[in-house]
């Protein structure tokens, strides 16, 4: 009897799940200790389909081939000095928000994935998530590098691990990640491999890599470029990790909703900072939030749920109001910066009539109607010396930790509050979704370290601003404050003014 | 006639990110492997505990008995972040390539004695299981450990031990014909077969090993310097005629081993070296998992080599050197 040669998927199957063993000398259930907690019934985990074939040969030639060429562009704009040629000195502030607020989730999702890694008891979706581990360090260390050349020029950037552990705003991202890396393996990959990278992450990379394309820097779109493979195969594990869970055992089903809900919402409140720097910050702007919205959540993610509907999925709650949002958000984010600008390690400014004209262009129900006369008066008042300033320490919602500034659902006049009792205590929240999301968790969210009640109980190096600056490692007059007479400024400045002479 | 290239005078305001500078000095340019490593796992202010260990925090410094006052102290020599450790493994499997045409092309599977194929399934090929359970060991550091410096080349391991995993694999399909007949009759050997039995036993302790540093000594130290240098390093008389073709075919094993160990050796010895507690602690450590590989490689040696044992005591003995030389008391 002659035995057939192995097709590929079965060769695969060999490289892969054939390696694993039931385990005798010890229990598989201390093998593998967190894979039974949060309810998830998995009757067949042979029945995974593998979302991509890679072994690790090819793994590294792929990859060693993206970072060769990768490096050749990061040196060669070093050399070049491309930061000389970006659009304008204040594009420099989406690097630093970036930097500070989005890098070191690369980081959390890099050991968040080791973690699913190691314990997901499938080998399928253990191998799936060890190449994303290795993936995700790979984005924090090649934009620490991409960006490392900015910071030997531009403020806001050096201190970006200790600012992303202490600075009120940076919470916001940093909580998503800590709440998700927290939770059971599986549902940090409905949060991160699917919610985060599949339904979201055309919100997130789509805009800095293309805010980086149409500002002249051309490092890191190359990083974006050549991190497009990666991401592919990260969307790929996160639409098999919820179809899987769906497909093994009915009682998966109310699970996953409640995940998809959560992270949804969550998700979207932490891409609100990406909505300002789309609208506000790109000193050329590629399109607005709201165009985006429309295209990555609304058009694809209905196709997505439409999709998943056979699975008796149905699309995240608050979906409607997320999209109602997106004619607001990133116009009311940017004010909360604008006003607490003396506390952000990044520059602000209000838009100039020009870049008013477009927001109109880009929101007519609402800038004009809501947004426009706010950003008039406070230029005027910057005009008359009395530039407007905040000094008022914000309320933070419990949940998303953003100040509590957004507008009720349907009259964008007035602000949003709704709290919740526990254990004789009130909390408060900026919208429904998070209320929602800690009322089915009560004793996870009362733990937020909360950087407005941290500072109050004297946790953050004093009571007053430049004590708080200085717990930040918040360079006061260089890292915060407005763009215009910065020292980043000055310098952008001095460089536009030698190009002239040079070129006469 | 000299070309004179016009560039700005760019003055940077400082070399380096800050935490980088405060550790290096202020001033000093740094390394790509510096700027990717310092400081990057977050380490204070934490939002909330775990479901499923709440009595640590995500990253948490008590996950280990031993104890270090800066865990940036524990450095890579070979200065790995992803480029370079995907470079220098991609250059690495060059090697592994030209082996595997090398030995198609002069059907050196085929020239094998029965008895050299046999050996071959019987102590080779059920490896690739003991590397799947070291690459499970290695992803648990990177999980569990704390600070980049030491977690980060966690992963980079973790890689090399599934692709090595599948470049055993590899042999047997190479064997086989590609049908995967020999990779399943490897599995029932390590599941069953009496002289690997101690080797699983070890491998299936270790993956209940809750203390992530404890976890590093006993794969780095014991399970690679004891089982692998065992197989790989000392089992040449083993493969009868296929000494040169495994050796060939296995060339990336030894790579591998001389560059993973100049960085697991060096993190040993920093980190003992830091505490006389620290130092008791691991080298205790090291005592009894050496001495429990020992125990376990014994009857696989003697199966292997006919030696009674023998060269699983020489690899024991290998080992406790080494781990002296990293300053250990054992
Ligand atoms: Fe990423
Ligand atoms: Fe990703
Ligand atoms: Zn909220």
């Amino acid at each position: 009897m002659s035995v057939k040669k192995l097709g590929l998927k079965q060769r695969y199957a060999h490289m892969t799940r054939g390696l694993d063993w039931e385990t005798t000398y010890q229990p598989m259930d201390k093998v593998f200790p967190y894979d039974s907690f949060e309810g998830i019934k998995i009757k067949d985990w042979s029945a995974w389909e593998d979302p991509f074939r890679l072994t690790m040969d090819s793994y590294w030639k792929f990859q060693a081939e993206k970072e060769r060429k990768l490096y050749a562009v990061i040196d060669a704009f070093a050399q070049n000095n491309g930061q000389t040629g970006i659009t304008d000195g204040r594009y420099a502030n989406v690097l630093k928000l970036f930097l500070t607020g989005i890098s070191p989730e690369e980081y959390q999702a890099h050991r968040g994935f080791a973690f699913a890694g190691r314990h997901l008891r499938g080998v399928g979706p253990r191998v799936a998530a060890q190449m994303q581990s290795l993936d995700e360090l790979r984005h924090i260390q090649t934009q620490i590098h991409t960006i490392s050349h900015y910071n030997k020029y531009f403020d806001g950037i050096g201190e970006f691990p200790h600012m992303h552990d202490r600075v009120w705003y940076l919470s916001v991202p940093k909580s998503f990640f800590d709440d998700a890396r927290s939770a059971g393996p599986f549902e940090f990959m409905i949060a991160i491999g699917f919610a985060f990278e599949y339904v979201l992450t055309n919100l997130l990379f789509v805009p800095f890599m293309s805010g980086a394309a149409y500002n002249g820097d051309m490092s890191t779109v190359t990083f974006g470029f050549s991190a497009q493979s990666d991401e592919s195969r990260h969307m790929t594990l996160g639409i098999e990790v919820i179809k899987f869970l769906l497909e093994q055992h009915p009682d998966n089903l109310p699970i996953v909703q409640k995940w998809v809900d959560k992270w949804f919402w969550r998700g979207h409140r932490v891409l609100g900072l990406v909505a300002m720097m789309m609208d506000y910050m790109l000193p050329k702007p590629v399109m607005s939030w709201k165009e985006a919205w429309q295209i990555y959540y609304t058009e694809a993610g209905g196709a997505l749920f439409q999709d998943l509907a056979r699975y008796g999925l149905r699309p995240p709650k608050y979906a409607d109001i997320a999209t109602a949002e997106a004619e607001h958000i990133s116009h009311q984010n940017w004010a909360i910066f604008y006003q607490y600008t003396h506390a952000a390690a990044f520059h602000t400014w209000a838009p100039d009539a020009k870049h008013m004209d477009w927001l109109s262009e880009k929101y007519p129900n609402t800038f004009d109607k809501y947004y426009r006369p706010r950003w008039e008066m406070w230029n005027q008042m910057a005009k008359e010396g009395k530039r407007f300033y905040n000094m008022a320490l914000p309320q933070l919602c419990q949940c998303c930790q953003i100040p509590m500034g957004y507008t009720e659902p349907g009259d964008p006049t007035t602000i949003c509050f709704r709290s919740s009792q526990y254990k004789g205590e009130t909390y408060h929240f900026c919208s429904d979704g998070c209320k929602d999301i800690f009322d089915a968790e009560p004793e996870k969210f009362v733990q937020s370290w909360l950087p407005v009640h941290q500072i109050f109980q004297g946790n953050c190096g004093g009571a007053t601003i430049p004590d708080v600056l200085n717990y930040y490692r918040l360079a006061n007059g260089a890292d915060n404050m407005d763009y215009v007479g910065s020292p980043d400024e000055k310098l952008w400045n001095e460089w536009q003014a030698d190009k002239l002479k040079t070129a006469v | 006639m000299t070309i004179q290239i016009k560039t700005l005078d760019m003055e940077p305001k400082r070399q380096t990110f800050g935490h980088v500078a405060r550790r290096i000095g202020e001033g000093k340019s740094a390394t790509r492997y510096q700027e990717a490593t310092l400081d990057v796992q977050a380490t204070t202010n934490f939002h909330y505990k775990p479901l499923y260990e709440p009595e640590y925090w995500t990253y948490d410094p008590r996950k280990t008995r031993v104890v270090m006052e800066d865990w940036y102290k524990p450095l890579d020599p070979r200065q790995y972040y992803y480029a370079t450790y995907n470079i220098s493994r991609a250059t690495m499997n060059q090697a592994v390539e030209r082996s595997f045409t090398f030995a198609e092309e002069r059907g050196l599977a085929e020239k094998m004695s029965a008895d050299a194929r046999k050996q071959v399934e019987t102590f080779l090929l059920p490896l690739r299981h003991l590397h799947w359970g070291a690459n499970m060991n290695m992803t648990e550091i990177t999980q569990r450990g704390y600070g980049t410096a030491v977690t980060a080349p966690a992963i980079f391991s973790s890689g090399d031990h599934l692709g090595m995993a599948q470049i055993v694999s590899r042999i047997g399909l190479l064997l086989d014909g590609q049908t995967g007949v020999s990779l399943d009759m490897a599995k029932e050997v390590w599941v069953n077969d009496p002289a690997w039995q101690g080797v699983r036993k070890l491998i299936e302790d270790s993956l209940v090993e809750r203390d992530w540093f404890q976890l590093f000594v006993i794969q780095t130290l014991a399970i690679n310097g004891v089982v692998f240098d065992l197989i790989y390093k000392m089992g040449d008389a083993g493969w009868k005629d296929a000494q040169l073709t495994i050796a060939m075919l296995t060339v990336f094993m030894t790579d591998w081993r001389a560059d993973e160990s100049r960085w697991s050796d060096a993190v040993i010895r920093t980190v003992a070296a830091e505490s006389e507690e620290n130092r008791a602690l691991i080298s205790q450590w090291a005592a009894t998992w050496i001495g429990a590989a020992v125990e376990a490689a014994r009857p696989l040696a003697a199966a292997f080599l006919t030696d009674n044992g023998a060269a699983a005591e020489a690899a024991g003995e290998a080992t406790v050197a080494r781990a002296r030389a990293l300053g250990l008391t054992l």
